[in-house]
């Protein structure tokens, strides 16, 4: 493959997939909290809704959401989302109804002595989450955020089918350029698999940094 | 917003040939997943290391890396190398192959899961090797490892529609086709989401009351 093709679409591509990642990632993270805390909620109704999103969210594929943003909602709303934002809100809120189901373990992996001792300081409900349960539960979110977010990386490569220029998109462009599939997916998925590698360890260094601020036992 | 139920009608025939489409590419995708899941988690446990190490690299590799970009690998690549498939088996055989390499994992924790005790009662009473994997082992295993198998049954149904890229007619591409003849994406694409989610919750409900019931 010539340099002019790395230039001009891989790396760009490369470049295209990292920030769909980071911003599906941080929609997802907003979402999973958001939902997560909702499940553990005192009222029935939000806890209700809560669960409605994770099932209908878990349920159907990221890649049809996808599809359903991209020409479904403009008729309906009246306007057009580009390609980019309609990729990161399907991939955001379905990653974030997986991430919400972590979320939620982790509370409630919390010792119940733990909520009790916070309700027998009068700690409010939301100051009990806050500065009780999540700084427990945050580090035992860590490994299954990782996998998450492995994941989530992976899941990236479905906005090719929209035409936005992930790595994969370059891929699919460069094979009709040079009529070699081979070696342009065989670097395709190479890339993924460093990006993957990467991110495995650079949570696994964000575990390590978070357990030793907490003082939790490695 | 303009709903028109004579578009869903319309959609209809498509429609069930999609499902019949996907269920028969989730049906296949899982024989081999689960086949090929249980080679390389035998594999895994493998006495040489030289088995061990590449069998590690690339359930790895397959795992970390995109289902999609794997289908277009298979699609695009295995006709350079004289190997011509038509696409729907090649959607078959990428899920089976990328879904085995999470099956092999699940096999991997229900074999160790198996306590110790019944591979020493097994080695006492002089059993050949494939009669203490398959009739003390693997019996025990697959209590535990039925669950987790159900569970990703239900995601590779959740990942067919990605073997529309390379045109198969599962649903989401009879959406399309559907999207792009009357110019009315809104009803199609709509029953096909409804339609996972319809599929998708009773079967993780199945899986979930599975679980209660083997694995106590």
């Amino acid at each position: 493959m010539t340099a002019g093709l790395w230039q001009h679409w891989v790396l760009p591509g490369i470049w295209v997939t990292i920030q769909l990642t980071v911003y599906s990632a941080a929609l997802a993270a907003a979402v999973a909290f958001g939902i997560g805390l909702a499940r553990t909620h005192r009222s029935r109704l939000v806890r209700f809704l809560a669960a409605a999103y994770t099932e209908i969210f878990r349920g159907t594929s990221a890649l049809v959401l996808m599809f359903w943003l991209f020409f479904v909602l403009p008729p309906l709303a009246g306007w057009q989302l580009v390609p980019m934002w309609a990729a990161v809100l399907a991939l955001g809120l379905s990653y974030g109804a997986y991430g919400a189901e972590i979320v939620r373990g982790a509370l409630n992996a919390v010792p119940p002595a733990q909520r009790e001792a916070g309700i027998a300081l009068s700690l409010t409900p939301w100051q009990r989450t806050r500065l009780v349960l999540l700084p427990q539960a945050v580090p035992e979110m860590i490994p299954p955020f990782c996998n998450l977010l492995v994941e989530l990386l992976k899941g990236t490569a479905l906005v090719s089918l929209l035409g936005v220029g992930d790595v994969s998109f370059a891929a699919y462009l460069v094979r009709l350029a040079t009529q070699d599939s081979a070696e342009i997916y065989t670097i395709t998925l190479v890339i993924y698999f460093v990006l993957a590698f990467a991110i495995t360890r650079g949570m696994k260094a964000l575990e390590r940094r978070t357990k030793a601020n907490l003082g939790v036992a490695k | 917003m303009n709903w028109d139920w004579s578009a869903v009608w319309d959609f209809m025939p498509r429609f069930w040939d999609g499902v019949l489409t996907t269920l028969q590419v989730l049906a296949l995708g899982s024989l081999i997943s689960f086949s090929l899941g249980l080679v390389w988690a035998l594999a895994f446990r493998a006495p040489t290391r030289f088995v061990r190490w590449p069998v590690n690299l690339i359930t790895e590799f397959i795992r970390t890396t995109p289902l999609l970009v794997q289908l277009f690998f298979l699609f695009f690549v295995l006709p350079e190398w004289g190997l011509k498939f038509s696409a729907l088996t090649t959607g078959v055989l990428a899920i089976g192959l990328h879904y085995s390499t999470y099956t092999a994992q699940v096999y991997r924790a229900g074999i160790d899961a198996v306590p110790k005790g019944q591979w020493e009662a097994a080695t006492a009473l002089s059993l050949p090797a494939h009669r203490t994997w398959f009739a003390v082992i693997l019996p025990q295993a697959v209590r535990r490892i039925a669950p987790a198998l159900g569970n990703y049954v239900i995601s590779m149904l959740k990942d067919t529609p990605l073997l529309a890229g390379i045109s198969v007619l599962e649903m989401l591409q009879q959406s399309r086709l559907a999207g792009a003849s009357t110019f009315q994406y809104t009803e199609p694409l709509t029953v096909v989401g409804v339609a996972f989610i319809l599929i998708a919750y009773p079967a993780s409900l199945f899986v979930r009351a599975l679980e209660r019931r083997l694995v106590r």
